[in-house]
């Protein structure tokens, strides 16, 4: 055992604190700072800055842009990006389907695909859940039927996250209606100006409008954007989603906005002269969740550096499940913390006295209840650690 | 000893009941109604004020019908029910509330009774930004003498702040006292910008400089009066977070029976009934602590109020968070959505728990006060 990052690794550390604090444009850090919704323009700047240096896709094979790191160099990587307010590279892009076509995409696919999918000249959806195939995913009925040289796919999916920005979806569809459930289900990539493929926005409790319905209507889809083998589409989703949930534990974020509530609390003053850093109950709560915190990062870690095969851990299911509950908790301590104030929502700089990051908290908080349902529901994960871990 | 409804006023839920139902059971309406300014119904506010339900809380001899905070409380669990957006507790209980404590006779004659029939609607400007649920003014400040006063400052969030047609304004006197006065809605050196609350609602900051304003009552020291209104407008929304979370819970309930995974009902899975069951434990122990302090606001010292405020206050704003979270997580997606009513539950339900003081500040309160009593006793 040994708890000190060996020389090389500290300095690699360094290297990319360095790297994300000077090279990514300041404005799109401020805005992640301060908890901002992101332009389409500004994921795409910060991608493509980090493209250039190698640190989009370092988890890639390295025919395709991929670093050959450690678990543990790429958990600094991740890190480091999250502590300097660099947005991470398109989840859907880098993490899902990225890494699927590498995998299993014909040669074609990888090279049409991979270097614009790394540098974010696609921006990828993900069309796999439907309206009655949440988490009961392999019962969706969005039907692709193969005739010719092409697919004509028909169906809805639905949630699709920032659709209204997405140039190409990857899909689950289903290739053999009389194959049991999991079984005629293909992975196919379509292209989103195709006709008779629609966006239309779906708004959330936050007010914002980040996901949408994607309907399908006698889509012709070349039978070349198939991936992989078909009817084999089921076991390409476990691969995509188990390297979905390896990352989504956001450790450096949530670090990040806790330690950042410390100056919001200080900024907020209560009776006698104090602020409410000096309150027991508010002190309390903030060490509270830094303790907790502290597990969970300690758990990545004890993750990372066990998972030597590139397999996902299986307690990547535990850093999921708390790495969610502690964002939401964090979230709201920071709902609490404005106080009133967080009532000022809807106001503009100029029509509001009250501070941002106080105005934007209830949003913030509203939002992230997401982070508990999507990526496979904390009911599941409890499934998977009830089953795969404990064997129940 | 009591907790049940009499008659009357099982009448006066169900008339409220289908009043506000009428108009927000479809959620569509409210939806619809909440997206333009005012932010509420026009026509629904006068039935409510023909019903009396404006003027409920104030005297009779002020236009109102002498009711109860039990009465009020039930009115507020209605609101709650359907998300009925219509100002009732921040216009009728509580700045309607401040007028019936502070205000002189000639000023509760008229005021009252302009709010009882929905002729004016009333604002309480006293929040500050920097300051948090204080009864007290800090950086608003008061000069004059006599008959000319002027205000000067910041009041926001202001509830329905730029809708009404009248403040009332919390304000610091040159002795460090908090007075009260009342700014009419067109006085010179008012600005009011007005915006929407993340649950729909309305807020606005209220700009005063050297804006003329009138005493409420007498131009001294109404801290007491204050906190006495903030702590029936607690209660009150504690009853208003109760009718909320049993449409939240009922809706929950609801979806585990119908929605369909893996070719079942998700009711087959005990991980989700176990905790509906468990939202379930925390809205009846809520409503217990908030049927009880509606209780003690009708008989109790300013210092029982205030305790069971505090009381009721923490316990619901712990089961609003559970509830408010459980309904939106048991449900799954659907919930984020803003067309889907849970999430909007959910959403009044941390404005509500933000609006007067949330579990933290009466928890806070509470600890300050352990050492002066052996055991609680809620009859005593
Ligand atoms: C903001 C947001 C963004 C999303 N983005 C995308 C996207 O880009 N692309 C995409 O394809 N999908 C996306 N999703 C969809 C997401 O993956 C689904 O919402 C998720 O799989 C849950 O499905 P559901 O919403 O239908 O809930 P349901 O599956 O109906 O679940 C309802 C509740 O029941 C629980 N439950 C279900 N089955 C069981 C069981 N067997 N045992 C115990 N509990 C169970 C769930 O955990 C949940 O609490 C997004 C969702 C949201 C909210």
């Amino acid at each position: 055992m040994q708890l000190e990052l060996s020389a090389e690794d500290a300095a690699f550390r360094q290297e990319m604190r360095t790297f994300f604090t000077t090279q990514v444009p300041q404005e799109i850090r401020d805005a992640v700072a301060e908890r901002r919704e992101l332009t389409k323009d500004q994921v795409v700047a910060s991608q493509r800055v980090l493209n250039a240096a190698g640190l989009a896709v370092p988890h890639w094979p390295e025919e395709w842009g991929g670093r050959g790191w450690s678990a543990l160099r790429r958990h600094i990587w991740h890190e480091e990006m999250q502590r300097a307010c660099v947005p991470t590279p398109l989840a859907f892009n880098a993490s899902m389907v990225g890494p699927v076509i590498a995998a299993f995409g014909s040669q074609e696919q990888k090279e049409r695909f991979l270097p614009r999918t790394a540098n974010l000249d696609i921006w990828w959806s993900q069309g796999f859940s439907e309206p009655d195939a949440g988490s009961d995913l392999a019962s969706l009925r969005t039907t692709a039927v193969r005739e010719g040289d092409e697919f004509v796919v028909n169906g809805q999916k639905t949630w699709t996250t920032l659709g209204q920005y997405g140039d190409w979806i990857f899909n689950l569809v289903r290739t053999d209606p009389e194959a049991k459930k999991q079984a005629g289900i293909s992975f196919l990539l379509i292209d989103m100006t195709t006709p008779g493929v629609t966006v239309r926005p779906i708004e959330l409790i936050d007010g914002g409008h980040e996901v949408n319905e994607v309907w399908f209507e006698d889509v012709r889809v070349p039978a070349e954007n198939l991936v992989g083998e078909l009817n084999k589409g089921w076991d390409y989703a476990k691969f995509l989603l188990g390297n979905e949930r390896v990352g989504v534990a956001p450790v450096g974020s949530t670090k990040r906005v806790l330690a950042q509530a410390k100056d919001y609390a200080r900024s907020v003053s209560v009776a006698g002269g104090l602020t409410l850093l000096d309150d027991p109950l508010t002190v309390a709560r903030i060490a509270e969740l830094e303790n907790e915190l502290l597990a969970l990062e300690l758990t990545a870690l004890r993750v990372v550096a066990h998972s030597a095969d590139g397999k996902p851990h299986p307690a990547s299911s535990v850093l999921k499940l708390k790495g969610t509950e502690l964002q939401q908790a964090v979230s709201e301590l920071v709902v609490d913390l404005a106080g009133p104030a967080s009532l000022a929502s809807g106001a503009g700089d100029a029509d509001s006295d009250l501070a941002g990051w106080a105005r934007h908290a209830t949003p913030v908080y509203l939002n992230l209840r997401k982070a508990s349902i999507y990526g496979g529901s904390n009911e599941i994960q409890r499934q998977i650690i009830a089953k795969t871990i404990l064997g129940l | 000893m009591d907790f049940t409804y009499d008659e009357e006023q099982q009448a006066l839920r169900e008339a409220v009941r289908g009043l506000v139902g009428k108009s927000y059971s479809d959620f569509e309406n409210r939806r619809r109604t909440v997206a333009e300014d005012p932010g509420y119904d026009e026509l629904l506010w006068s039935r409510l004020a023909e019903m009396g339900v404006l003027g409920l809380p104030f005297d009779e001899a002020y236009g109102g019908m002498g009711a109860g905070p039990v009465e009020v409380g039930i009115v507020a669990q209605e609101i709650g029910r359907v998300l009925a957006p219509e100002p009732f507790l921040t216009s009728v209980v509580l700045a309607g509330g401040v007028v019936a404590l502070a205000g002189t006779e000639e000023q509760k004659s008229s005021l009252l009774e302009a709010v009882g029939s929905g002729e004016t609607v009333l604002a309480f400007a006293h929040a500050e930004p920097g300051t948090r649920w204080v009864s007290t003014a800090q950086d608003v400040t008061a000069s004059g003498d006599g008959d000319g006063w002027t205000l000067t400052g910041v009041k926001e969030p202001v509830p329905f702040g730029a809708r009404a047609d009248q403040l009332v304004v919390s304000a610091r006197l040159g002795d460090g006292g908090t007075a009260l006065f009342l700014v009419a809605g067109d006085a010179p050196g008012l600005t009011r910008s007005g915006y929407p609350t993340f649950d729909g609602g309305r807020a606005a900051r209220v700009t005063l400089d050297g804006t003329p304003a009138t005493p409420l009552g007498s131009a001294t020291d109404a801290s007491a009066q204050i906190a006495r209104a903030l702590d029936a407008a607690r209660i009150a929304a504690c009853n208003e977070a109760i009718g909320a979370m049993q449409y939240a819970l009922s809706a929950t309930s609801e979806y585990l029976s119908s929605r369909k995974q893996f070719g079942v009902p998700l009711k087959t899975f005990q991980a989700l009934t176990f905790r509906a069951a468990d939202m379930y434990v925390s809205l009846e122990l809520a409503t217990s602590v908030a049927t009880w302090a509606t209780m003690v606001l009708a008989s109790g010292t300013d210092a029982e109020v205030a305790e069971a405020a505090a009381r009721a206050g923490l316990q619901v704003s712990r089961a609003s968070r559970h509830v408010g979270q459980e309904a939106i997580q048991l449900h799954g997606g659907i919930a984020m959505t803003a067309e889907y009513s849970v999430g909007s539950y959910t959403s009044h339900l941390t404005a509500l728990d933000h609006l007067f003081g949330d579990g933290q500040l009466h928890l806070s309160t509470l600890a300050a006060g352990i050492g002066d009593h052996d055991e609680v006793d809620p009859l005593a």
